[in-house]
This record gives C-alpha cells, sequence and structure tokens, in this order.
C-alpha cells in the first residue's frame, strides 16, 4: 500500500506554500452556483424541521413500531463517514504511510464535519429538540435515572468523545498551516490567522513537545475510532431484535464505516485536485492506493454479509430465519438488493487497474458506495423492525416528503461547511506534504 | 517583529540575538554542529516542517518531551472519574433489577473507556500548549516569515562582544543571510 516513488520533478517547499494559498483565491462562479444550490436545499432542510416541530414526529411518518427509520439511518451513516478521516490521519500516521499526507486534511475535515451532521439528527429525532439536555447525565435534579448499561448514553459519551478529539487533531494540524497563511497575507487577514496560529513559529522549542503530541494524539485517536462505531453498533446489537442481536456487528459496523469513509473522501477530493491543480499532490497513486482500500474494505464487507446470512440460517431460530426471509423477498427486498449490488458488486470493478486510476469510474464507484452504505444501515434498521416477533407489532414505514428533506438537507449542510472550509484554510497540509518532499540540500547526499 | 527587548542570559547582563537564514538543511546541520562545537548551546532553530537531520543534532543532549507525562495522568483521571460517575450514579439512583448488582461493571467500561481517552487528550492539549508556550502574542524578535516557507533559521543568543564570532561561524556554514535580532 505504501507509496515510495518520488514525482519525476518533486515539488519544492515554497512551490507547496504557493499551491496551496492559490487554492484560497477568491472563487469562480462554479463554487457560487454550488453554494446557492446548497443555500436553497439547507432552506428548505430548515422549513421541514420547523415544520416537523410544529406539527409532530407524525410529519416524519414515525409510527410504531418504526420510530427510528431514516433519521437514525442517516445518523449512522454520518458517523460512519467520519472514521476514513480518523483512519487516515490517525492509524496511517502510526503505520506511517507517506501518501495519507496529502489527502487527510480534507479527510479529517469531512470527519469533523460529519460528525457535525450527524450530530443533528439525535436533536431533530428527539422531537422536541429544546429538551435535548435531557441526554446530559448530570447533575440530576430533574430527577432521572441515568441507566449507565444503556447503549444509548454509551453512544452520548462515545460521540461526544470522537467529535473533541477530532477536534483537537485536525485543530493542532492547522495550527503550522495557518502560521503559513499567516505569513503570506496581509491587513485583516493576516490578523485573523494571526490568532488562529496561536503566534506560532516553528521554534525547535515548539516543534518538540508538537511532534509528541500529535504522535499522542494519533495513538489515543486510533483506539477510539474503532471503538465509536462499535458502541455505535451495540445501540443494536444490545437489542433483541431478530437481525440485530449479534456479536458481528461491531467488527461489521467498523469496516462499513470506513468502506464509505474512503468513498466519501473520494467523491470530495477529486473535485478539489481538478479545481485546485493538485495533480502533483493527488496523484494517481493515491487514487491507487484508495481504491485498494475500497476494494477490501468492500470484500470484507460482503464476508460480513455471507456471515449474517449463515447466522441466520444455521441459528436454527425460527424468527431468525423468518425475518432473514420477509427482507430479502419482501417490501424492502428491493433496498436489500440495491445494497449488496453497490457494495458487493459495484467495487469488484477496481480489480481492474486501469479502473483504480480512472477518476470517472471511482467517482462513479464511490458515489455507489455511498448509496450502498446509507441503504446497508436503512435495511439494517426499516425492515429489522418491520418484522419481529409478534404480528401485531409489525409494521411498514413510508418516507414522507418532510423527513426526506430533511435527510436531503443534511448533505447541504454538510457540504456548506466542507466547501466553506476549503475557501478560507489549507486542504492540503502544508507542513505534511512538504514533510514527505525531499529536503533541501546543498550538496546531492543520500538523505533518509 | 519589532520587538528589541534584549534577553538577559544567566544572570550576566543583556545579550544579543544572531539569526542565521539558511536555504538548505545541510547548511544549518553544520551550522549547529560548530555552534555547539564552539560551545553556543542558548540556539533557537526556526524549521518550516520538523527535520530529523536538525532534531538529529538538538535532540542528542536533551531528555524526552515530557507530553507523554500529561497524557498518562490525563488518560488515568479519565478511567478513574468515568468509574465513579457511573457507579456513584448507580449508587445515588438505584435501578434494581432482578437481583442484578446494582453497580454493573462490564458496562462502565464503556464509559470509562471514552473518558479516558477524552481527558487523555485534553491533556496532551494541555501539555502541548504549555510546554510549547503557546499562545504567543508577539513574535520573538529572531523570526522571520520566511522560516513558515522555505528557510530555516538559526538564532543564537549570545553576549554583545560574541556577536563577531557568531556571525563568523554561521557565514562560513552557508548562511544565506545573517542579521542581528536586538
Amino acid at each position: 500500500m505504501a507509496v515510495t516513488e518520488q514525482p519525476a520533478s518533486p515539488p519544492t517547499f515554497s512551490d507547496v506554500n504557493r499551491v496551496v494559498l492559490a487554492s484560497l483565491r477568491t472563487p469562480g462562479t462554479l463554487y457560487s452556483a454550488w453554494m446557492c444550490v446548497i443555500g436553497l436545499l439547507l432552506a428548505a432542510f430548515l422549513t421541514a424541521w420547523t415544520y416537523q416541530i410544529y406539527i409532530g414526529m407524525g410529519a416524519a411518518g414515525k409510527r410504531a413500531p418504526q420510530m427510528w427509520a431514516m433519521y437514525i439511518t442517516t445518523f449512522v451513516f454520518w458517523i460512519g463517514i467520519g472514521h476514513a478521516g480518523t483512519l487516515i490521519s490517525a492509524i496511517l500516521y502510526l503505520f506511517r504511510a507517506r501518501w495519507r499526507t496529502s489527502i487527510y486534511r480534507a479527510a479529517e475535515a469531512m470527519t469533523i464535519f460529519a460528525v457535525l451532521t450527524a450530530g443533528l439528527f439525535p436533536l431533530i429525532h428527539a422531537g422536541r429538540m429544546w429538551f435535548a439536555y435531557f441526554l446530559l447525565p448530570y447533575p440530576n435534579q430533574r430527577y432521572l435515572w441515568p441507566n449507565f448499561r444503556s447503549p444509548l448514553v454509551w453512544d452520548v459519551f462515545a460521540i461526544s468523545t470522537y467529535l473533541s478529539i477530532s477536534t483537537i487533531f485536525f485543530i493542532v494540524g492547522l495550527v503550522p498551516d495557518i502560521a503559513a497563511l499567516r505569513d503570506a497575507s496581509t491587513g485583516w487577514r493576516r490578523r485573523i490567522y494571526g490568532m488562529l496560529s496561536l503566534g506560532w513559529e516553528g521554534s525547535d522549542d515548539q516543534w518538540r513537545p508538537y511532534r509528541r503530541a500529535y504522535g499522542l494524539f494519533a495513538a489515543l485517536a486510533t483506539p477510539l475510532v474503532l471503538s465509536v462505531h462499535s458502541v455505535v453498533s451495540w445501540d443494536f446489537a444490545m437489542a433483541l431484535v431478530p437481525g440485530w442481536h449479534s456479536t458481528l456487528f461491531a467488527p461489521f459496523f467498523v469496516d462499513g464505516a470506513i468502506f464509505s469513509g474512503f468513498a466519501m473522501v473520494l467523491v470530495l477530493i477529486i473535485p478539489m485536485r481538478h479545481f485546485f491543480g493538485l495533480h502533483a499532490y493527488l496523484t494517481e497513486r493515491h487514487l491507487d492506493a484508495m481504491a485498494k482500500l475500497i476494494l477490501t474494505t468492500g470484500l470484507v464487507l460482503t464476508y460480513f454479509y455471507v456471515c449474517e446470512i449463515f447466522t441466520a440460517w444455521y441459528s436454527g431460530d425460527v424468527f431468525e430465519k423468518a425475518s432473514l426471509f420477509w427482507k430479502v423477498t419482501r417490501s424492502y427486498a428491493w433496498a436489500l438488493w440495491t445494497m449488496y449490488f453497490c457494495n458487493c458488486i459495484a467495487p469488484l470493478i477496481l480489480f481492474w487497474k486501469p479502473a483504480r486510476t480512472s477518476v470517472p469510474i471511482l467517482y462513479a464507484v464511490s458515489i455507489l458506495v455511498l448509496i450502498g452504505m446509507w441503504f446497508e444501515r436503512f435495511n439494517i434498521i426499516v425492515p429489522g423492525l418491520a418484522h419481529d416477533f409478534y404480528p401485531y407489532t409489525w409494521g411498514i414505514y413510508v418516507p414522507t416528503p418532510t423527513d426526506s428533506m430533511i435527510v436531503i438537507g443534511s448533505f447541504s449542510f454538510f457540504f456548506l461547511l466542507f466547501l466553506g472550509f476549503i475557501r478560507v484554510m489549507p486542504s492540503l497540509s502544508i507542513v505534511e506534504v512538504k514533510e514527505t518532499l525531499p529536503p533541501p540540500m546543498k550538496e546531492r547526499h543520500g538523505h533518509h | 517583529m519589532a520587538t528589541t527587548e534584549s534577553r538577559p542570559i544567566d544572570g550576566h547582563g543583556t545579550s544579543t540575538s544572531i539569526v542565521g537564514v539558511f536555504a538548505h538543511v545541510d547548511t544549518t546541520v553544520r551550522a549547529l554542529e560548530d555552534l555547539r562545537a564552539k560551545g553556543y548551546h542558548d540556539l533557537t532553530v526556526y524549521t518550516p516542517v520538523p527535520v530529523h537531520e536538525i532534531e538529529d543534532v538538538l535532540e542528542r543532549d536533551r531528555p524526552v518531551s515530557p507530553v507523554r507525562l500529561f497524557t498518562l495522568l490525563g488518560g488515568l483521571t479519565g478511567t478513574v472519574s468515568g468509574f465513579l460517575l457511573t457507579i456513584w450514579s448507580s449508587l445515588q439512583w438505584s435501578l434494581v433489577v432482578g437481583g442484578k448488582p446494582v453497580a454493573s461493571i462490564p458496562p462502565y467500561v464503556v464509559i470509562a473507556f471514552e473518558l479516558t481517552i477524552l481527558f487523555g487528550g485534553v491533556a496532551t492539549l494541555i501539555g502541548m500548549v504549555t510546554l510549547g508556550r503557546l499562545p504567543r502574542f508577539r513574535h520573538t524578535a529572531a523570526y522571520d516569515p520566511r522560516f513558515s516557507n522555505d528557510r530555516f533559521g538559526v538564532a543564537v543568543h549570545c553576549a554583545p562582544d560574541r556577536s563577531a564570532s557568531v556571525r563568523q561561524i554561521l557565514q562560513t556554514a552557508g548562511a544565506d543571510e545573517i542579521k542581528a535580532a536586538s
């Protein structure tokens, strides 16, 4: 997976600064057009949410037993998206995979924005979101009975920790880069970047604790990222619903999260590479490496699907078997087969080397993977709840315009944050990209 | 940038800072080796990125940065507070279920784990900020904006009467530019 070869004539340190600064120029009409689309979708999102608050949760198609439906589907989807960012920024950092340097800033930004987007859904789903503070366990004047045995409470802790640590990691990585922006800008921008850079100078007494701390953040984030999606999966696996109650869920969710996260990274960096002219930094080898990761995690996911089906059959449990049979053949079968196609069949084209470096194919596969992974969560939640133990608890969920608009609007919220970010902050890590370049030497002798 | 405070060193009067601006790593390393050989140890090195060759020279006689102590203490605090929070609150507001223990440890491990990471991370941040003496509201006199782009800086803090000799060393090592910072 390591990208060892250097490009023909490697860029110099000042080239890196120049390219990154160029990405912060006033954007063109295409960017503004996208922002307008996003703004409109966001307005529709807020309208739908307001309508739901006014009418009640019935407006979102929620009725027993389908109380989770698309909101929790989309919540899990966005949390999952975040995972690839931490994988790239922390795990691949610890493995010293050098190809990560040019994508990690964008991926880390994606993580934070995805988790923020996911964070909207518990609030939206809570209905009366002004009581959201009930989720905070203490102090207990409200006579709540905090139940730390509940996976939903673990979830609150896991996701708030994940958001906090990812944000710290991200901001710490940005500090030296903002210092470079500060030194290259003038006027009010210089003042703002100056404040944000904390007066960073790159002196040896700053780099020393910085480097240590960075490694420690990576070491902390690595078990964290594995734990977060495991905890999210336990929201399901701890319940007794057929198809949910499985020890398979934690690795199954973590793998799926990385799979969809890498697809989202590709969806974000391929246009960035094109519009910012980053071809020297995001080379075909980067695309190839990410395609291989998508392929690998996709194959692992296929294995998990097979396990899931095998377990249901081999358990001999009548409810497990009935639930599986219903999923594969009845009301939501189309969703299940869409998922199998997008997650198991579509990535197989990446076995073919030219496909791994072809931008249109990669883009198409990534989008299919995102669709497939959204449906995966849908297929766990909706058909799972639709057909459990007793016929009197069975029930179909049909999306309404309100919750569909909120789900679509969450994408606009995410893209608003991401597109806003790449306008004002370096979307390529100045420091880390320079670190992978050969350091400037007066006399050419072998460097490490 | 324009501050011209002089730094007192070891109690013997004022000092001056001589800054050498280098374009290359090997010349910077040579300057550092020469300066240390001549007994100049009060150096500040500015680099756009951390460079192994330079760190190898600087770290030779320095202990490992104590940031990891912050992480350890923060992490342990997190573990302890995770268990304290869960056990205390389940004893305070009991959910008694069918003869099962009121404080059930296995599920509380999840909370304790998350708080270990959270407190460990926050403590690491605090460690990094305090040890790196951030935030700094004013640049040190020796700083130059080129040091965040593609130049390396070696600032030698010495008594004013040694400045000629320092300039000589920096010059011989291959500095592009030498200036007095205070």
